[in-house]
Formats: C-alpha cells, structure tokens, sequence
C-alpha cells in the first residue's frame, strides 16, 4: 500500500481533504452521499480526515438495527474505512455531550476534542466539504 | 388531533413548535430524526416531563439509530407502524411539524 501521506511518484498532489459531519444519518441522504465522497478521495490517496459534529456524531452511535425501516446499515461502511487507510477521526466533546453520548457509545476508533481543536483543526485543511 | 414531528430537536425547533402549539391532552407521534427527541441524557428529552400532552415514538426509527424502549425518556409510548396507523384514526386529524 502507498503511504498516504506522500505523493504517489508526483503523479499527483495530496491535499488534506476534511468531511465534515453535521446531519444525522437515515433522516437525510447527507450521511451516505458523504461516505461515498470518503471512499472516493480515499481511492486517489488524499489525506482524509473525518469530523463529527452535532447531529452528525450519530452517524457513529453503535446498535443501529435499520432492518425496521429497511434500510442500509451505515455501520459497516464506517467498520471498513480503516481498510482504506482512512484513520481520521475526529468527534466534538460538546457535540456528544448535548446528545448524551459517551465514547463506549462509539462503534469505531475516533479521537474525541473539543470545539477549540475543531476548529483550528477545520482551519488547518486545504479543503473542507460538509455534509 | 395527533401531531407528528419527524426532524431532529437538535437541527430545528420543529418539535418545540409542536409542544408549545399542541392542545393539552393530544397525541404527539415523533418518528424518523424526531426520535432522538425523547432520548435520555438530552436537554429536549428533559422538556417531555412538563407536557400535558400523549407522546409516542416509533421504534423501527428508533431501532435504525440504536436505542431501544430502555432509552426512552419516562412517559413517553414506543409504537409500531401499526400502532402510527392506531394514532391516526383515534386522534385523526394529523398535523404534521416539519
């Protein structure tokens, strides 16, 4: 596997890409549309962070059984991201805490911060896209 | 009358409009995003216990999004779509909150 970070032969630039997360999954199309974009510029080896703020850091809630609604779990797309070197994650402090969410809620690895290191963290992509 | 709401607290004031709008003792069904309205642990979930109002949610909405009935603010009823159906025509007519 390329390493991420590096450009692949100069065949291409890396730049540090941002999804911000901001709607909560299966109410909106926003939720699916974004891990497509994901996929896609972890296909041609960005730099992928992955930001999960307010209403977004449900899209991560653990125990979601869509079969009720029949659906498509987001679940196991957000399992398989790091088999994209997709590691990137990153959720708001305050975000969870207003929806009475704790990091054993969580079903994949992310780094939790606060809204200070959001924001600078937002301020430090070359290019952010929401959702 | 039953109400039904279907957007998250969090994301617009939809379901604060309808408890501050719904008559004392009508229906109030919160379905898709609504659900998380009556989560515990959350400020619009706290609001539920001053309403004089019937509160329903409905579970495969609930289930997508990973809470179960455990999870659900006290006095608040979870429903199948059959029961949604049940809503309608004991309640009927629906004023929907989007």
């Amino acid at each position: 596997m390329p390493q991420i970070n590096e450009p692949d032969h100069g065949t291409g630039v890396v730049k540090k890409f941002m999804y911000l997360n901001r709607k909560a999954p299966y109410g909106t199309v926003y939720a699916l549309e974004v891990l497509e974009m994901v996929l896609i510029s972890a296909a041609f080896e960005q730099d992928v962070h992955l930001a999960f703020v307010d209403d977004g850091v449900y899209q991560i809630r653990k125990g979601q059984d869509t079969k009720g609604v029949e659906m498509k779990s987001f679940l196991p797309t957000y399992r398989a991201l790091e088999g994209y070197d997709v590691e990137k994650l990153y959720v708001e402090k305050e975000s969870m805490e207003e929806r009475g969410l704790t990091a054993g809620d969580l079903v994949v690895p992310v780094e939790i911060i606060d809204r200070a290191a959001m924001r600078s963290l937002i301020d430090s992509m070359d290019v952010v896209l929401g959702g | 009358m039953l109400h039904t709401v279907n957007k998250s607290p969090f994301e617009r004031n939809a379901f604060d409009a309808c408890l501050t709008h719904a008559e004392k003792g009508s229906a109030v069904l919160l379905f898709e995003d609504a659900v998380y309205a009556v989560t515990k642990g959350t400020a619009p979930g706290n609001r539920v216990a001053g309403a004089e109002l019937k509160i329903f949610v409905l579970g495969p909405d609930l289930k997508a999004r990973g809470y179960d009935a455990g999870q659900v603010v006290e006095g608040v009823t979870v429903v199948d779509y059959g029961g949604f159906v049940d809503l309608v025509v004991e309640y009927g007519p629906v004023t929907a909150w989007l």
